[in-house]
């Protein structure tokens, strides 16, 4: 949006303010510096995913003659392959891939509020930002779905090394496999759904502004640049996550 | 309370190259999905290291295309694009010194 700012580019003056380092505003540079530390958070996550995972013994066995047990840690496509109103059926990743299409798909209508704004059409950032928003929301139900049914567990159960039997998940035990991974994927997909929950609340607010015409009066739209931004970095997260928490 | 108003300016006529170019890129994600699900679930059990090795591999085109494409850094000045890209070598590091460390407690407990 450099065309609504000046912008000095004689040379001798560069170190006396009004220039754009990068040639970007600095409300989207400061929004990259936080998306960086960001990913440094999520790779610390994930990274320690990988190494409490190779602190366990592995599955060594067929898929087919797989079972739960606190003495390995569980093959994750045997641990989600649940599918709402699909009780006892197995389709293993079926619903987190779902979730990684629904979330696909909201970045793409991103990326077109982004340019609908480029072209100062206030109706196309209107339609493009409720479709982001119903992409958010409903990656969020999803995700409270299958929080719920790894929390609740499956109808078998599994037998502890005392003999109980427990269902399900919590912070200290489950029924998949060494409490760490429980541990882990609440910690990993519930601070993802966190910053998909907070994208949801922005991307709103920036809907809202546009709606009433704040950003029009304000003469352009990087509001919704800004905000892309950090929508986008969520939808990368999760491709990360995918494959290392559901496909590796 | 602000009222909502009746916009007065005219929006510029959409590129559709440019539309096309996002749905171009949307598909590639998609199919890129796919292909994985395809590795995931059609490809032997016994060929683990390299369905992950293509899981990894195309987990880095989808972050390619996300970041460079939709996030726009591909078409940003070089120096902010290195300025964004050379810290995550940081990541790098720690995924070999902790994944080191994570083997030598594997042996010391089970080795």
């Amino acid at each position: 949006m450099a065309n609504s700012v000046s912008v000095n580019t004689n040379s001798k003056d560069l170190w006396g303010g009004g220039v754009e380092p990068y040639k970007a505003s600095y409300g989207k540079l400061m929004m990259w510096f936080f998306l960086i530390s960001d990913a440094f958070t999520f790779s610390a996550f994930l990274i320690s995913y990988g190494v409490i995972r190779f602190k366990h013994p592995g599955y060594e066995g067929t898929l087919s003659d797989f079972s739960f047990s606190q003495t390995y840690w569980p093959v994750p496509e045997k641990v989600f392959e649940a599918f709402p109103f699909f009780h006892g059926v197995e389709l293993p990743l079926v619903f987190v891939g779902l979730m990684t299409f629904i979330l696909i798909l909201s970045s793409v209508t991103m990326v077109l509020a982004v340019e609908a704004g480029h072209r100062m059409d206030r109706q196309g950032v209107e339609k493009w930002m409720i479709w982001t928003i119903i992409g958010g929301l409903t990656f969020l139900g999803c995700q409270a779905w299958e929080w719920s049914h790894f929390i609740h567990g499956t109808d078998a159960g599994s037998r502890l090394l005392d003999g109980s039997i427990i269902y399900g998940a919590n912070l200290e035990l489950n029924q998949y496999g060494p409490p760490d991974f429980a541990a882990f994927f609440f910690f990993i997909t519930g601070f993802h759904g966190f910053h998909v929950f907070s994208g949801v609340a922005l991307n709103f607010l920036i809907f809202y502004q546009a709606t009433v015409g704040i950003l029009e009066r304000r003469g352009h739209y990087e509001m919704v640049e800004k905000v892309g931004l950090y929508w986008h970095f969520v939808d990368l997260v999760w491709v990360f996550v995918f494959t290392f928490f559901y496909l590796v | 309370m602000i009222e909502p108003e009746v916009s007065t300016i005219k929006p510029q006529p959409a590129d559709k190259n440019k539309i096309w170019k996002i749905w171009w890129v949307a598909i590639i994600l998609g199919v890129v999905t796919a292909a994985e699900f395809f590795v995931a679930l059609q490809f032997p059990e016994s060929w683990k290291d390299f369905k992950i090795f293509l899981f990894i591999g195309m987990t880095f085109i989808k972050a390619g295309y996300i970041v460079m494409e939709f996030m726009h850094l591909g078409h940003e000045q070089k120096s902010l694009m290195w300025t964004i890209l050379l810290p995550t070598a940081f990541v790098v590091w720690l995924l070999g010194a902790l994944f080191i460390q994570a083997d030598a407690i594997y042996l010391a407990i089970y080795g």
